[in-house]
C-alpha cells in the first residue's frame, strides 16, 4: 500500500536564534523520554522530528539556552 | 526529514556480560542498580534504559509527594497491610505487603539523605496527610522536581554501567530454566547488544500505552508513554507467571490533558471530587476500583461531569496548591489550564475516565513477585509498577527496586552464567528486523492505533463477555497483519513497531485474564455484566496468566494465609465508597 503524509502541528518549538546545537549542545534531544527531537539538516539546529510527545518537558527545563517551548498539543489544548 | 546520522538502520551485534542487569531506569531501576552494587562492590551490574536515565520513567520531571508512607507515629505497618487488604478487595498477597511496609521507612531516610525533602510540621515531625479511606499515608515533597537529579547523582557517584537507547525487547533463558540474559536493540540504530546475566531484574513500568486516550494522541498517555508494556510481554514470553491482569488500572483524570486531577495534593488542602451539583459523592478520593466505580456510576446517572472542586477554598490556599500542581510532576498543567481560562478560585477542573492499562503501582496488575521481587523465573526479579505487590507507588517501586537489587546482588553470588541457545538470539534478530526487510505494508502507528481503538471499543469496563469476544477475534486480524505486514523505513519507527508487538501481547493478557475471572471485583477494575456479583467461594484467589506449551492459559492460586486478619466488619469498607444520601 502506498503511504501518505498527513500533516499534524507539533507542540515542541525550538527558537533557531537562541538554539546553540552548532557548538555541539544535543540536550534536548538526549533527555526526551520518547526520544522525538532531531537535528534539522537544513538548519543544524535541535527541532521536533515526531509527533509523539508526552508533554512532560525536559527539553524545556534543561535546555541551557531556553531556546525550547512546550505548548499543549493542539488536539487536546 | 530527519538528519542522515539519525535513526540510519545499521547491522549490527554485540555482547557483554554482567553479574546483574536491571532493565528500565526511572524509579525503581535506579535503586535496584545502586542496592545491588552496595550489596557486592564487585559485581558488575549494568543499568539498561529505553530512554535516557537522566530524565526517564514516571518521574521524569518530578513528583508531588509519597502516596503510600508508612511513618512511625502516623501509622503501623500492620495497619497499612490492612487498609491494602481491604482496598483490594482480599487478594493480596500480605507478606510481600508487609515487608513493603516495614522497608519503606528506612528508604525514605535514604532518600532524605539523597537531598529530596519531605515535609515536616512546625515541630519538625513529618507531616504526612489523610487521603486513604481509613489510614494516614501521604507525605508532600516540597523539592520533588529534584528527585530524578537527586537519583542520577547517586549512580553517577557509584560509577554505574548505563546504557541509554537500548530497548530490551526479550530475555534469555537456559534449558534448566533459569534466566540467562536479554536482548536489546538500539532506539536510533537497531544495533543488537545480547547482555549475558547471572541475575536481571524487570524494572520497565506500566503498560502504559494500552488503551486510547480520547484526546486524539497515542502517546498523551497518563503514564509515560515509553512504557509500552515491554516488560510485561517479555516477562511473559520468558514463561513467567503474571498475576491478576483482570485488575485493570483506570484513573480519575484531568479530561483531555489525562494527568492526574491531583486530589491527593488538593484534597487535604479542602479540595474534593463533585458532580456537576458542585456535591460530594463520594467519601474518599484514594484511587481505588470501587471508588473509581463510583465515578462511573455518577457520570451514567446523569449528574456528570465529575470535577476537582477547589473553589470553596481561599485564594491563598488555592495559590499554594497551584504552586504544588503546575510546577512539579507534570508541570505542563499550568499552560493547559491557562489556554482555557481555567482559574480554580471560580471554576471546577472537569474530570473524566482514563483508558485501561495494566499497572500494580496504582492497581494491582503485574508480573507475579514474592517478598523478595522474586519472579517464578530463578534469577529473575521485578520491582515497580509493572510488579505485581499492588498500590505500590513511587515509593514501592524505590523499596521494592532495593529488595529486588539485594536478592539479586546475593543470587548472583552463588549462581555462574547460564548457558542459552544461540539460536533463541537469531530467532529474536529476525523477528526483529522483519519490518526492515519490507518495501510496503502497515506502518506500526496504524497497527497499535487499531489495537488501542480495538481495546477501547471491547476491553474497557464494564466487561461483556461477547464483545471481549469480539475484540479478540479483530485483534488476532491485526496480529497477522503485524506479523506478515507490518513495515518501517528507520530504527526510531523500529522501536515504535516493537512497542506495538508489546502493546498486542498486553492487550491480548487484559482479555485473557477479564474472560478467565468470571465474577466481578475491585469496583470498576473487573466489573463483569455477565457476572455480576463478587463470588469469593469460586475466586477469592489470584489469578496467574502464562505461556504455556506456547498458549496463553490461566489458573487460579489461593490467597496465603494472611499474617494480620482483617475482622469480618472491615472486609467491605472499601465499598463503602458513596456518601450516603443526604437528606
Ligand atoms: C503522572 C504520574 C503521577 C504520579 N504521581 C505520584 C505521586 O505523587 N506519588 C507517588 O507515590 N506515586 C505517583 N505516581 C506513581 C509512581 O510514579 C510510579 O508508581 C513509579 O514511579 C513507578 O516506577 P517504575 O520504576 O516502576 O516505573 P518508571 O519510573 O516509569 O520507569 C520505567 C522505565 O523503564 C523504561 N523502559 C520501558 N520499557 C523499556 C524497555 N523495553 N527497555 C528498557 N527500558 C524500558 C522506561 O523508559 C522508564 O524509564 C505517579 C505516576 C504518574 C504517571
Ligand atoms: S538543548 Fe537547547 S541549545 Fe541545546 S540543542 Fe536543544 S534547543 Fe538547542
Ligand atoms: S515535552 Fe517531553 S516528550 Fe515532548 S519533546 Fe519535550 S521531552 Fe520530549
Amino acid at each position: 500500500m502506498p503511504f501518505a503524509h498527513s500533516p499534524s502541528a507539533v507542540p515542541v518549538v525550538v527558537d533557531d536564534a537562541k538554539c546553540i546545537a552548532e557548538k555541539g549542545c544535543r540536550v534536548c534531544i538526549d533527555v526526551c523520554p520518547l526520544d522525538v527531537l532531531r537535528l534539522s539538516d537544513e538548519t543544524g539546529k535541535a527541532y521536533m522530528a515526531y509527533d509523539e510527545c508526552w508533554y512532560c518537558m525536559p527539553c524545556e527545563a534543561d535546555c541551557p539556552t531556553g531556546a525550547v517551548k512546550v505548548n499543549i498539543p493542539y488536539l487536546l489544548k | 526529514m530527519t538528519s542522515p546520522s539519525f535513526d540510519t538502520i545499521v547491522d549490527g551485534l554485540s555482547e557483554v556480560d554482567c553479574d546483574v542487569l536491571v532493565i528500565g531506569g526511572g524509579t525503581a531501576g535506579p535503586m535496584a542498580a545502586l542496592k545491588a552494587k552496595q550489596k557486592n562492590p564487585k559485581a558488575k551490574v549494568i543499568l539498561l534504559e529505553k530512554a535516557n536515565v537522566k530524565r526517564s520513567g514516571a518521574i521524569s520531571m518530578g513528583m508531588d509527594g509519597l502516596n503510600n508512607a508508612v511513618i512511625p507515629g502516623y501509622a503501623t505497618p500492620e495497619q497499612y497491610v490492612k487498609e491494602i487488604t481491604i482496598a483490594n478487595d482480599g487478594i493480596v498477597d500480605q507478606k510481600a505487603v508487609l515487608k513493603y511496609a516495614q522497608n519503606c521507612y528506612s528508604i525514605i531516610e535514604e532518600l532524605d539523605s539523597f537531598g529530596i525533602r519531605f515535609q515536616k510540621n512546625e515541630n519538625g515531625d513529618f507531616d504526612v496527610k489523610k487521603v486513604h479511606h481509613i489510614g494516614t499515608y501521604v507525605l508532600p515533597m516540597p523539592n520533588g522536581e529534584t528527585v530524578k537529579k537527586a537519583l542520577y547523582r547517586q549512580l553517577r557517584r557509584a560509577q554505574m554501567l548505563i546504557s541509554n537507547r537500548y530497548m530490551a525487547t526479550r530475555l534469555l533463558t537456559g534449558k534448566s530454566g533459569r534466566i540467562a540474559g536479554a536482548i536489546a536493540v538500539n532506539t536510533r540504530t537497531a544495533e543488537f547488544l545480547v547482555i549475558k546475566a547471572k541475575a536481571v531484574i524487570l524494572c520497565m513500568g506500566a503498560a502504559g500505552r494500552l488503551g486510547l486516550p480520547t484526546s486524539g494522541y497515542m502517546f498523551g498517555t497518563y503514564e509515560n508513554a515509553a512504557n509500552s508494556g515491554d516488560g510485561y510481554a517479555m516477562a511473559y514470553h520468558a514463561g513467567a507467571k503474571l498475576a491478576n491482569l483482570e485488575c485493570f488500572q483506570i484513573n480519575p483524570l484531568i479530561k483531555d490533558y489525562n494527568g492526574p486531577a491531583c486530589a491527593y495534593v488538593a484534597g487535604p488542602f479542602g479540595a474534593y471530587t463533585a458532580n456537576n451539583e458542585g456535591k460530594r459523592f463520594i467519601e474518599c478520593d484514594y484511587w481505588s476500583g470501587q471508588m473509581m466505580l463510583e465515578f462511573f456510576n455518577e457520570l451514567q446517572s446523569g449528574k456528570g461531569p465529575v470535577f476537582l472542586k477547589l473553589n470553596h477554598l481561599h485564594s491563598d490556599t488555592v495559590g499554594e496548591i497551584e504552586t504544588i500542581l503546575h510546577t512539579v510532576e507534570r508541570p505542563t498543567r499550568g499552560l493547559f489550564h491557562e489556554n482555557r481560562k481555567t482559574d480554580y478560585r471560580k471554576d471546577m477542573v472537569e474530570m473524566h475516565i482514563s483508558e485501561i492499562g495494566f499497572c500494580s503501582g496504582h492497581s494491582a496488575s503485574g508480573v507475579f513477585v514474592d517478598d523478595f521481587a522474586r519472579t517464578t523465573i530463578p534469577g529473575l526479579y521485578a520491582a515497580g509498577d509493572m510488579a505485581s505487590v499492588p498500590h505500590n507507588y513511587m515509593l514501592g517501586a524505590f523499596t521494592n527496586g532495593a529488595v529486588a537489587g539485594e536478592d539479586a546482588a546475593e543470587f548472583a553470588l552463588n549462581h555462574d552464567f547460564e548457558a542459552f541457545d544461540a539460536a533463541d538470539v537469531k530467532l529474536e534478530q529476525a523477528r526483529v528486523l522483519a519490518p526492515t526487510k519490507r518495501e510496503d505494508g502497515i506502518p506500526p502507528n496504524q497497527i497499535e492505533y487499531k489495537t488501542r481503538r480495538l481495546v477501547n471499543d471491547y476491553f474497557q469496563p464494564p466487561k461483556v463477555t461477547r464483545k471481549f469476544e469480539l475484540g479478540q477475534a479483530r485483534l488476532a486480524e491485526v496480529r497477522e497483519d503485524m506479523e506478515n505486514n507490518m513495515v518501517v523505513t528507520n530504527a526510531h519507527e523500529l522501536m515504535r513497531a516493537l512497542e506495538a508487538t508489546s502493546i498486542l501481547d498486553c492487550a491480548d493478557m487484559a482479555a485473557h485474564a477479564s474472560l478467565y475471572r468470571a465474577e466481578s471485583r475491585w469496583g470498576l477494575y473487573h466489573l463483569r455484566t455477565d457476572h455480576p456479583d463478587k463470588d469469593n467461594e469460586n475466586w477469592f484467589c489470584h489469578t496467574l496468566l502464562s505461556k504455556q506449551d506456547g498458549k496463553m492459559t490461566s489458573e487460579k492460586k489461593a490467597v496465603d494465609p494472611y499474617v494480620v486478619p482483617v475482622a469480618e466488619e472491615e472486609k467491605d469498607l472499601y465499598d463503602k465508597q458513596r456518601i450516603r444520601a443526604s437528606a
